[in-house]
């Protein structure tokens, strides 16, 4: 089981959940039982969302694996120079 | 395809040196091609009419006089660029600054754009337009667009982030919050509070080379731009959306660049010359005036932020709370988010809290620039800390060693912390010989940290063996600091070959696959990971060779060295392979060696460093002179030294100008008063002493060869450590940016008048 931290914007489009618990193995898994189960979060879902792992930002690499144990946050996607 | 990228040791032959880049003999001697560079047959002139007003409602616009000028060809407003954008606020905000729709946002907003068969035509054809603005209220500054009474810039913004939804529109467009802990606990538990409001002033990257393109449409509906930017391929997706083109009939090529930092990672002029084109039926080439620049294209926020901060009497932080509040030109974006994540993130702090605010105004949309929003925020909250430490006693390095995050530290914008580098930087200050060598009369020193986050993203790249061995390397991110000069060294480096037997390009977006643009630090980090995937394609290819050339199973076959190899004894005679001698027979073992690689290159990590700064300031003048300066940075592999002392210098000298003297200056009428670089004045060579640099080299875990991004993190510390240097120097706390000379005279007035 993934305990995932939502930033705050998402908070009410999960139901006011800070934190929300999903069995999963991937990013990908991850990002598609949030979007079932909160399909308010299928938008930022789609473009706008970057996953920490462990301190580690991934803004694309959907496949990557998450460690049993792991810290997991949502963040939004940063923007660069 | 799967590619390990985890990090290996490695002994480098071609990483770490120094050749000289390839593009750089062009460059010196001119003949680089930049945006304005490029021609077509027929080319027309284009020149964009500008809003005067920093707030107006477009009641009517007539363009027939200009049309009916000899020698013009097209005229478009936004009646030629319908929207398109589906509902997407990001493409819509991109789009009504390319040509405003409804209303002028701010002095310099394209409201009309011309093409004309010269120059002197198309100025002429401009004045023959006529515009009926009905003016409205405007507000510029950061704090009073905050104020209930304040101009409403967009009736359909309402804050988001907040609770209950407001029920009215306003200026502050979101509010976000990060931390942890209980902030009042920890202030109540601290010895000793710093609490002070800062500002910094809207600055510009001051790229050297405007925003400048050449767009021509076809009748069969393809079109081709060439065009100066930090990403073609973003550039194709945003004016493909625009205009409602095929992604495929648009082939967009990056010419050089000459500077971008951020404010050319999407689209300014480049529809309005596509539909100018599309119009007239010709090629248009469209290039900014240093004027229009300034005036419309994108620099950072403008901000007010407040910062309190306790510490008990051995120096721990027991408490820190940052607000921000961040312009974003008229169209919302995350600029003041951004602060508000990167404040504190050097810290390892129990209890922190920081609230951004998003606040629309009538200037320029804003646009990134490098590192975006991290370095004012990192001025409010590293002044405060050396304001701290004076309080404390403490030293002003000793004080952030002790509060410094490490691997397993809860940041303050959420995730916990990995191996990060703040550490080794400090300590590596703390021994500087720049922390101790003694200072002179009215002479300060200051020191400050920094934090960024870097990233990764899609790339793409292509590895061609020649026939006669060399090797064409073709890459999809832009070259912005060097980089085909690195990354050829990468793929000499895997395939074994000398660095001259290399020729990097950069792809334009018909003959590579896309690739995300080179901002975020990523273009090394990226296309190195890409170019070291392609090359090992690539010798898996001439391994099978090298096995039809011997007639040996390619599994007996190892490369090593630039060489193909017979491994084990039975193959004694055999003498290795070379690529040349392998490319030469590749007509006959299977036609051209290729190797190819497309990749999501992620696991960036994140990003810190600290500099040191000395000033000399004049007290009868207040004018600052940068006496010496250190950078020290962790690279994780600088992959070609002098390119990653670049970055290293490059930021410290933007952040130099800005903490002194850059300044978007406005006047009551919201008009931008100094749209020029006589009077916007960016540090020139003889501001400036030589940089000093120190590269630390802590591999990232998520990169072969364990490289880091560079390009943004040097901007982020120099506003702190200049106003550490300046505050010392004179006594005074020193708490607006720039930092120019009369500020600091009416810092030292009023600190005389106590």
């Amino acid at each position: 089981m993934v305990e995932v931290t939502l930033w705050a914007g998402l908070v009410p489009l999960a139901d006011d959940q800070k934190t929300v618990t999903v069995e999963a193995e991937t990013i990908r898994e991850l990002l598609r039982k949030l979007g079932e189960r909160y399909p308010a979060l299928s938008g930022p879902i789609k473009d706008q969302v970057a996953v920490v792992i462990d301190g580690v930002v991934y803004r694309n690499d959907w496949s990557q694996r998450i460690p049993e144990g792991a810290e997991v946050f949502l963040m939004r996607r940063l923007a660069g120079g | 395809m799967s590619f390990d990228a985890g990090y290996q040791s490695h002994k480098f032959k071609s990483v770490g040196t120094r050749p000289l880049r390839p593009d750089g003999v062009d460059k010196v001697t001119g003949r680089a091609r930049y945006g304005a560079d490029f021609n077509m047959p027929g080319q027309l002139v284009a020149r964009v009419l500008r809003s005067p007003h920093a707030h107006a409602r477009i009641v009517r616009i007539d363009t027939a006089k200009a049309e009916a000028l000899k020698g013009v060809k097209a005229v478009v407003t936004a009646a030629d660029l319908p929207d398109l954008t589906n509902g997407d606020g990001a493409l819509f905000a991109i789009l009504d600054n390319c040509m405003a729709r409804t209303k002028a946002m701010y002095d310099g907003h394209a409201v009309a754009a011309v093409a004309a068969i010269d120059e002197n035509v198309a100025k002429a054809a401009l004045k023959l337009i006529e515009v009926e603005y009905e003016l409205l209220p405007h507000v510029v500054d950061v704090d009073a667009a905050m104020q209930a009474d304040a101009p409403v810039l967009n009736d359909t913004i309402f804050t988001t982030g907040v609770d209950p939804k407001p029920e009215t529109p306003s200026n502050i467009a979101n509010r976000s919050e990060f931390g942890h802990g209980d902030v009042d606990a920890g202030f109540a538990a601290a010895d000793f509070i710093v609490e002070r409001s800062y500002k910094t002033e809207q600055t510009h990257q001051g790229y050297i080379e405007p925003h400048a393109c050449v767009a021509n449409c076809n009748s069969d509906g393809s079109a081709d731009l060439w065009v100066c930017t930090q990403g073609h391929f973003v550039y194709r997706q945003n004016c493909a959306d625009l205009l409602g083109l095929e992604v495929s009939k648009l082939r967009v090529t990056s010419s050089e660049i000459g500077g971008g930092f951020g404010g050319k990672t999407h689209v300014w002029t480049e529809p309005v010359a596509l539909a100018l084109s599309r119009k007239a039926g010709r090629p248009v080439k469209l290039v900014m005036s240093r004027e229009e620049v300034f005036r419309a294209s994108g620099p950072t926020s403008a901000t007010s932020i407040d910062v309190k901060i306790g510490a008990r009497k051995d120096g721990k932080i027991t408490g820190a709370m940052a607000t921000l509040r961040y312009t974003s030109g008229p169209y919302p974006d995350m600029w003041a988010e951004l602060g508000a994540m990167t404040s504190f993130a050097c810290y390892d702090l129990e209890n922190v809290k920081t609230v951004g605010f998003e606040v629309v105004v009538n200037r320029p949309k804003v646009a990134a620039y490098r590192a975006p929003s991290a370095p004012m925020a990192a001025f409010a909250v590293e002044s405060a800390m050396d304001e701290l430490a004076h309080k404390i006693g403490v030293n002003a390095v000793d004080l952030r060693v002790m509060n410094a995050a490490s691997e397993g530290t809860k940041s303050s914008y959420g995730p916990v912390y990995g191996p990060i580098g703040i550490g080794p930087t400090l300590e590596a200050a703390q021994s500087h010989p720049h922390m101790s060598a003694p200072l002179g009369k009215n002479q300060g020193r200051g020191m400050a940290c920094g934090f960024w986050f870097n990233f990764g993203g899609q790339t793409c790249s292509d590895l061609n063996v020649n026939a006669d061995g060399t090797v064409g390397l073709a890459v999809g991110t832009v070259d912005v600091g060097g980089s085909r000069a690195s990354l050829s060294l990468i793929a000499a480096e895997e395939l074994g070959i000398d660095y001259q037997d290399i020729k990097a390009v950069i792809a334009d977006t018909a003959t590579l696959g896309y690739n995300d643009m080179t901002d975020g630090s990523r273009g090394t980090f990226s296309s190195s990971m890409a170019t070291i995937s392609a090359a090992r394609n690539a010798i898996d290819v001439m391994r099978a060779r090298a096995a039809l050339m011997w007639d040996i199973p390619v599994d007996d076959i190892y490369w090593e060295e630039g060489h193909a190899k017979a491994a084990g004894s039975k193959y004694g005679n055999l003498s290795p392979l070379s690529v040349k001698e392998i490319a030469a027979e590749s007509g006959n073992t299977g036609g051209p060696i290729a190797g190819h690689s497309e990749m999501i290159a992620d696991g960036a990590g994140v990003s810190f460093g600290t500099h040191i700064c000395d000033v000399e300031v004049d007290p009868e003048t207040g004018s600052t002179r940068i006496v010496r300066y250190t950078v020290i940075q962790d690279a994780g592999k600088a992959v070609h030294p002098s390119y990653v002392e670049g970055q290293y210098q490059g930021g410290a000298a933007q952040g130099i100008g800005w903490a002194l003297n850059e300044e978007y200056v406005y006047g009551d009428d919201g008009r931008l008063q100094n749209p020029g670089f006589l009077d916007y004045r960016i540090p020139v060579c003889s501001d400036l002493p030589m940089i000093d640099t120190q590269i630390l080299e802590i591999p990232n875990p998520n990169h072969p060869y364990g490289v880091r991004g560079v390009g943004e993190t040097p901007i982020v510390p120099p506003l702190a450590a200049i106003a550490n240097a300046v505050s010392n120097a004179v006594g005074v706390r020193m708490s607006h940016i720039p930092m120019s000379p009369p500020r600091i005279l009416a810092a030292l007035n009023d600190a005389a008048k106590g």
